[in-house]
């Protein structure tokens, strides 16, 4: 069964470009443009795997929503995409070293992802999951 | 109410107590900043004790005697002013001595007093000093409130600004994948994506160079009558080869005659603004209204269009910058953000309002109000 992926931008090009490029890589894409959207999406289907934009509505709308994420689903796997890089010079994970633990984020990632990129980290945290998966069964 | 510490230095017991009294229930409205003053008043009697008064609290207003038993208040000063204390030193100079107060003034104090004074010299000269001292604290807050929101204005622009780059960069990457297709024709949709993120790109940095015109104050305002007939059939003819291309008709509905005294650039920024919004966020086939009136002293308009409308939470936030109302009816449309928070910054030099009034799927009605006379008293 091919695995489902929930994407949340706020940039239309951005949410089109990823389902084409995981859809095309063959997974399950379900896109919305907001927190309010996603939260009423993650009550009809729990995903294998959640990208989030950052920046959305609010400046911390991809935390708030990776944490509520987090709680009804604790095992899926949350791809952070930032676009905090581009505008300070620094790497978001240099810029607060101990956001890892809170953030709550298996991975984060400076925008502009490319589509190599993407589809790589995306089957790494859905092994990684798997494999976790596995050994609790 | 802003309270300010003094500390008077001074080795002549009667001195320092004389002093005291003159300041203790002193106190002072400044009208410039609607604002009251009051004072903490303490004292010391050598630079021993000028040490140990520094250490509990900085004073605001330093009253130093010249001469001092086991230092010179010249020693004081240097020292005070080696540090970036805010705080003004007022020298008190023994004998009628112009040199001293020379120097003093030279080495770094707000003023000085010769001894003897009286206690209304005193309290003049602190009054002085207070004002001075307040109001240089207010430009300092106002200055450092205004790099605030400067930066945060960049930030958000440069997020806005990397926004269509990063969607044309994704959009590159995938024809370079050849990610949808091996003709060109399936990139047709691509294509077009590009062209509407780098038109809205180009509609951010012309909006931001008419909203910096605007801001700046550097620009040349030019207060003449100005034909408004003329610029509503100008913003009219602007936007008819978009509106003919989606069968949207517009509507004009003018006095005879109608002028205002005002600068034309900023008048035009409003028709052209408000009249290409309409056509913009009209339906196909819709219809556009334009109409002006004139009230008294009041010029009104009314651009009314039959678009998507807006919920009220969205009117509220619309006259903000960079606020952009996103959803999948303005997802093809461009827009900055900034041209309508322009337009509130220019009808605020007419003193006037704009306000709008808005259905979802109904459309909206923006309406300007201007009262010219005030135009040349507001800048």
């Amino acid at each position: 069964m091919k695995k489902k992926i929930l994407i949340v931008d706020d940039d239309f090009d951005l949410l089109e470009q990823m389902t084409v490029i995981l859809t095309t890589a063959g997974y399950e894409v379900v896109s919305v443009e907001g927190r309010a959207e996603a939260e009423e999406k993650l009550l009809e289907f729990k995903p294998d795997l959640a990208i989030l934009d950052l920046m959305m509505e609010e400046k911390d709308s991809g935390f708030v929503l990776g944490h509520q994420i987090r709680r009804l689903y604790p095992d899926i796997p949350i791809l952070l995409l930032t676009a905090v890089a581009g505008e300070t010079g620094l790497s978001f994970s240099a810029l607060y070293p101990e956001a890892q633990s809170w953030i709550k984020a298996n991975r984060i990632m400076d925008k502009p992802v490319r589509p190599e990129q993407l589809r790589n980290e995306v089957h790494r945290l859905l092994q990684e999951a798997a494999d976790a998966g596995g050994g609790h069964a | 109410m802003d309270l300010l510490n003094i500390l008077i230095v001074d080795d002549e017991y009667g001195m320092r107590r004389g002093a005291e009294r003159a300041l203790r229930k002193m106190h002072l409205h400044l009208h410039d900043i609607n604002g009251d003053v009051s004072f903490n008043i303490r004292t010391a009697a050598d630079g021993r004790e000028f040490d140990e008064r520094m250490a509990e609290e900085q004073p605001d207003i330093v009253i130093l005697d010249y001469k001092l038993p086991d230092t010179t208040g010249l020693d004081i000063l240097d020292r005070l002013m080696k540090q970036p204390l805010d705080l003004l030193v007022i020298m008190i100079t023994a004998y009628a001595s112009l040199d001293t107060a020379v120097t003093a003034t030279r080495r770094g104090a707000y003023d000085f007093l010769a001894k003897p004074f009286t206690p209304e010299e005193l309290r003049g000269a602190v009054r002085k000093a207070a004002r001075h001292l307040i109001l240089q604290r207010q430009a300092r807050r106002l200055a450092e409130e205004k790099r605030q929101v400067r930066f945060q204005f960049v930030s958000v622009l440069a997020h806005e600004m990397k926004a269509p780059i990063s969607a044309i960069e994704g959009y590159l990457q995938m024809m370079r994948e050849r990610a949808v297709g091996e003709t060109l024709a399936d990139y047709d949709h691509i294509v077009d994506r590009c062209l509407v993120r780098i038109e809205g790109m180009r509609k951010l940095i012309s909006d931001l160079l008419d909203m910096t015109s605007i801001e700046s104050g550097q620009r040349q305002r030019v207060i003449a009558t100005v034909d408004l007939g003329e610029i509503a059939r100008q913003a009219v003819e602007n936007v008819k080869a978009e509106a003919a291309r989606r069968g949207i008709t517009i509507d004009l509905d003018l006095p005879e005659g109608a002028g205002i005294e005002a600068d034309r650039a900023e008048i035009e920024m409003i028709f052209n603004n408000l009249v290409s919004n309409a056509v913009k966020y009209n339906r196909d086939g819709g219809r556009v209204g334009v109409r002006v009136q004139e009230v008294e002293d009041e010029i009104r308009l009314d651009v009314e269009d039959s678009g998507i409308g807006m919920t009220p939470e969205e009117c509220q936030r619309l006259f903000r910058d960079f606020s952009r109302i996103k959803n999948d009816k303005t997802r093809h449309i461009s827009g900055s953000g900034l041209g309508l928070s322009t337009l509130k910054k220019i009808v605020t030099l007419y003193d006037g309002d704009i306000s709008v009034e808005s259905r979802p799927d109904v459309g909206s009605t923006f309406s300007v109000v201007l009262r010219p006379g005030s135009a040349n008293a507001s800048r």
